[in-house]
């Protein structure tokens, strides 16, 4: 796999191979599955945002005719939830609701109609209670408690504390130590698909199809809250309308979907309502973030963040939010000495979970805005403050994670020199400004949610005399491409085109398994697997084809569907003829891949999150204009860089890239769950949640930075996830450039702009952060520099 | 109140046993199986459920079915194989498809503004932004669109 390998596919081709099918409305998503005499679910859910369920009365929605079955919390006492470590959550509320629109009660009927008017009937009497819609009421309001268990203090979910040498040391030994806070705003995934799933279960077995990102976590789960043995259930993944997070945990509507078809012995399909999806959530969480950093000589030497997470009513991936809020600071950034520390509390809302990015996207947006303030105060260019302090390529950082190829410093290079930013940084006129920033994701993480030494991805590949190449793989196609990689792999391995390849997908079974789409995991993971498990069939063609052309087997070329004599290009068999001759040979022609990343260096607790096999890394300058007259801000344009290791299909790679320029946008200027006092949402339509449309956009020159990591498939590491990173921070710092003020919360919307110019603010933010007591920290030492040749 | 609504679709004539408070989208997918014409809000909201209605592009989470009777309706399974082809290519070429779940809406606005005719005065974006996509950032949707309305200049 060395970098200057010429391909006939990755990289060089551009075409997604499921495009035809989703251009042409071919593609079948969960929703649009109708199975003969399916019954419909609907979902009631709360009123109120923490309350006590005195009684339900399903009685009279029972007597509709039509209605096949209800259930309520009682039908499902069993706890769970997506971490091991969080088993919180039943599908339906037993004895007390926590947020607006948690569901209570599931019935099932003929139509959808009778369904939704059957809701009507149900009576639910609830006693309301105190609620805590925030941060601050978590954490004050200490006679409110979310959860009941004793486990929690006050309403403090989990709470972190980790110290990486000796940060009050390294604090006097800086000549210039600077504190900030930030907030960042929650926000929600908002998939264009809704989430819907049916279930079926004959008796026996039960059959889920789920619009899911992560089918095997699902199986897992469901046998838990259902209790049913996980070789009893099967689920197939169709296509996903988008997921970003948001179709990771094990939502209620599924769970609900198969206990009632359970009961009715039908096909059981339950498609959210858009303004449920927003109830669904487990979106970004809203973050209150205090930095301090010390520098000596314009080198960091001391950083330290505490972090408080809003995480609504229960856990989801909240443990890991939780963790990653200090995880990957070290990765962009060389820091000696370095402590976190944070707090996750629950909350009467939707539970926050995983988006896009996870848990980094807010102390990157801290981070970055904290940077350009130190690089003003110090009087030093904001990117030369970068470069002095970037990671190096192979290398490990205080909280023991390997880094390494690095592209970094040449996506900084690229994005500075095509912007002109040197040009325009404090120079442009008031109203108009550029920013900077730039940070570093993992291409999967390298821990599965369930430890354990089993594989993280398993393909299979299977050829027959028929010529036929079937692959078979659990991941799930959420609209990332990765059908697209895995095909390109395969293909690329043997000389074929993509298109040649039988797909057999995500149905749990028929295909191995594999951990799913999430933490920008699947090229590196599945990828690996696919490229293992060709190769072997590789292996198995060329022996027999070295029989036939009375060749060896280094000698033989695949191309073109041919397997060809590389001493005499006259000399050559078909795939085909070369499969039956294989088959002939050896019997079945049936290989396996799998893939597992190495273990973890860090030993202390919590050293799990931010390990992944390489990382990536952006860098983005953002020009904005102000109107000061309206407060709007308009993104003019973005210059972003991304080190992808090797781009497998150029396209795809611009496209998400693209795609995360566009969603981080909306997260700095619009985006936001906004609630009212009472706990309800206050905008949960595509309308009224607020989002960039086509006319919003502004130019982006895309640049991709190929590094050729060599522990990714053909040199390829993520770009799902970590683009989405320093744009943010680059247009806050924009807006700095172009009106001189800090806006040290996001989203950034008009009204806010137009007050601070009114009341002529120089920043805009929290002033404060909550008088929370962290436990001593873990004192972990840091690697010592020859740690790497120790490990190698 | 059931009865039977006349549709022609995709130049097929069906005759559908319906209620009256049933809208178009839910005809076509759940009654048709066409799937193709996605249910993105109910509400008008996201352009997922964009169809032609006599050429022209209504929201068919917003049409009943009953108003529909006399008219043509196109769905994206009805674009003539020669015009999809020519919109395959692009979109594919282009990369302007991730999880698909807008492309059915955006292919038939694209198909109606390249019915319309490329002009100069024609401002694509405004076209085309009441058509919501989550995964590409619009770029490669727009870059698309512009490439299939130069191929069509008048």
């Amino acid at each position: 796999m060395q970098n200057n390998k010429k391909f006939k596919t990755v990289g060089i081709k551009k075409e997604r191979i499921d495009a035809p099918s989703k251009i042409r409305g071919f593609a079948k998503y969960t929703d649009d599955f109708y199975f003969p005499d399916m019954l419909y679910g609907k979902l009631k859910r709360s009123p109120y945002a923490h309350a006590i369920i005195e009684s339900i009365d399903c009685s009279k929605a029972l007597e509709i005719e039509g209605v096949r079955a209800v259930i309520t919390g009682k039908d499902l006492p069993i706890k769970y939830g997506i971490l091991p470590v969080t088993q919180d959550e039943t599908a339906l509320a037993i004895d007390k609701v926590r947020y607006v629109g948690e569901p209570v009660v599931a019935i099932c009927a003929d139509t959808e109609e009778i369904a939704e008017k059957a809701l009507d009937f149900v009576e639910i009497k609830y006693k309301e209670l105190d609620k805590v819609l925030s941060i601050e009421e978590a954490f004050e309001k200490k006679h409110v408690r979310v959860h009941e268990s004793e486990k929690f203090e006050g309403n403090a979910h989990r709470v972190i504390s980790l110290e990486f040498g000796d940060t009050e040391t390294a604090f006097k030994e800086c000549d210039y130590v600077r504190e900030d806070i930030f907030f960042y705003s929650g926000s929600t995934h908002l998939s264009m698909e809704t989430h819907s799933v049916v279930a079926y279960f004959d008796g026996k077995r039960l059959t889920v199809y789920a619009s899911h990102q992560a089918p095997y976590y699902l199986h897992l789960i469901l046998s838990k809250a259902l209790e049913i043995e996980q070789r009893n259930i099967k689920i197939i993944i169709p296509y996903v309308g988008g997921g970003f997070g948001g179709k990771l945990d094990p939502f209620p509507e599924i769970v609900c979907a198969s206990k009632l078809s359970m009961i009715a012995k039908k096909p059981v399909k339950i498609t959210l309502e858009r303004e449920e999806v927003f109830y669904n959530h487990r979106g970004r969480h809203p973050v209150l973030t205090w930095v301090k950093t010390g520098l000596k000589n314009g080198k960091i030497r001391a950083m330290h963040f505490k972090s408080f997470l809003d995480g609504g009513a229960y856990g989801s991936f909240g443990v890991a939010c939780a963790y990653y809020q200090g995880a990957l600071q070290p990765v962009t950034y060389k820091i000696p000495d370095y402590k976190v520390q944070t707090v996750r509390f629950y909350t009467n809302k939707p539970p926050c979970g995983p988006k896009r990015g996870h848990g980094t996207p807010q102390p990157r947006f801290a981070l970055e805005c904290h940077l350009d303030k130190i690089a003003e105060d110090l009087n030093i260019d904001p990117v030369d403050l970068r470069l002095k302090n970037l990671t190096e390529p192979y290398s490990v950082t205080c909280n023991y994670l390997k880094i390494t190829t690095n592209g970094l410093k040449e996506c900084i290079e690229k994005v500075i020199n095509e912007s002109k930013f040197k040009e325009k940084f404090r120079k442009l006129p008031y109203g108009e400004g550029v920013g900077f920033a730039v940070s570093s994701y993992l291409s999967g993480a390298a821990l599965p949610i369930y430890w354990g030494e089993t594989p993280h991805s398993e393909v299979i590949i299977k050829a027959d005399r028929s010529g036929v190449i079937s692959v078979y793989s659990g991941h799930t196609e959420i609209g990332q491409g990765s059908d697209t990689v895995l095909s390109y792999i395969v293909a690329e391995t043997l000389g074929i085109e993509p298109e040649e390849i039988a797909l057999v997908l995500r149905d749990t079974d028929s295909v191995p398994p594999d951990l799913g789409s999430y933490s920008s995991r699947v090229t590196m993971m599945m990828g690996n697997a696919a490229y293992e498990a060709a190769m072997k069939l590789k292996r198995a063609l060329s022996e027999a084809v070295s029989e036939i052309l009375e060749e060896s087997e280094e000698n033989l070329i695949f191309k073109e569907g041919k397997i060809i004599s590389k001493n005499n290009p006259e000399k050559f068999v078909s795939l085909k003829d070369a499969i039956k001759k294989a088959e002939e040979k050896f019997g079945a022609l049936s290989f396996s891949g799998s893939y597992k990343p190495a273990p973890i260096l860090g030993k202390y607790k919590g050293a799990g999150v931010g390990p992944s096999p390489a990382y990536s890394f952006t860098a983005c300058v953002v020009q904005v204009k102000v109107d000061t007259e309206s407060g709007f801000i308009k993104p003019i344009k973005v210059w972003i860089a991304h080190d992808i290791g090797k781009c497998i299909n150029r396209k795809n790679v611009e496209g998400q890239i693209e795609g995360s320029v566009y969603m981080a946008l909306g997260e700095a200027l619009m985006e936001k769950s906004d609630y009212t006092k009472e706990g309800f949402l206050k905008n949960p339509s595509f309308l009224d949640y607020k989002t960039l449309s086509m006319k919003d956009m502004p130019e982006i020159d895309v640049y991709v930075i190929e590094t050729y990591e060599e522990k990714g498939p053909f040199g390829a590491k993520e770009v799902g996830q970590g683009p989405l990173l320093p744009v943010i921070p680059a247009l806050c710092n924009a807006v700095y450039d172009a009106i001189g003020i800090r806006f040290d919360e996001i989203p950034i919307t008009p009204d806010k702009v137009l007050e601070a110019i009114e009341r002529d603010k120089k920043r805009v933010g929290p002033d404060k952060i909550i008088d929370f007591k962290f436990p001593e920290p873990i004192k972990v030492e840091p690697p010592k520099e020859d740690f790497l040749q120790n490990k190698l | 109140m059931k009865r039977i609504l006349n549709l022609k679709i995709n130049g097929k004539n069906y005759e559908i046993l319906s209620s009256d408070n049933r809208t178009l989208l839910e005809v076509l997918r759940e009654d048709l199986n066409l799937t193709g014409t996605k249910w993105g809000c109910d509400t008008g909201e996201c352009g997922a459920c964009v169809v032609l209605i006599d050429g022209i592009p209504q929201l068919s989470c917003l049409t009943l079915a009953v108003f529909c009777e006399g008219k043509e309706i196109t769905t994206v399974e009805g674009i003539p194989e020669k015009e999809m082809e020519e919109i395959e290519k692009i979109l594919t070429e282009e990369g302007a498809v991730q999880c698909g779940f807008c492309t059915p809406g955006m292919v038939i606005m694209m198909k109606y503004l390249k019915d319309c005719g490329f002009n100069n005065s024609l401002d694509i974006k405004e076209e085309l932004s009441g058509n919501f996509c989550r995964c590409t950032g619009y770029k490669k949707i727009l870059d698309a669109c512009i490439k299939i309305l130069n191929k069509h200049a008048k």
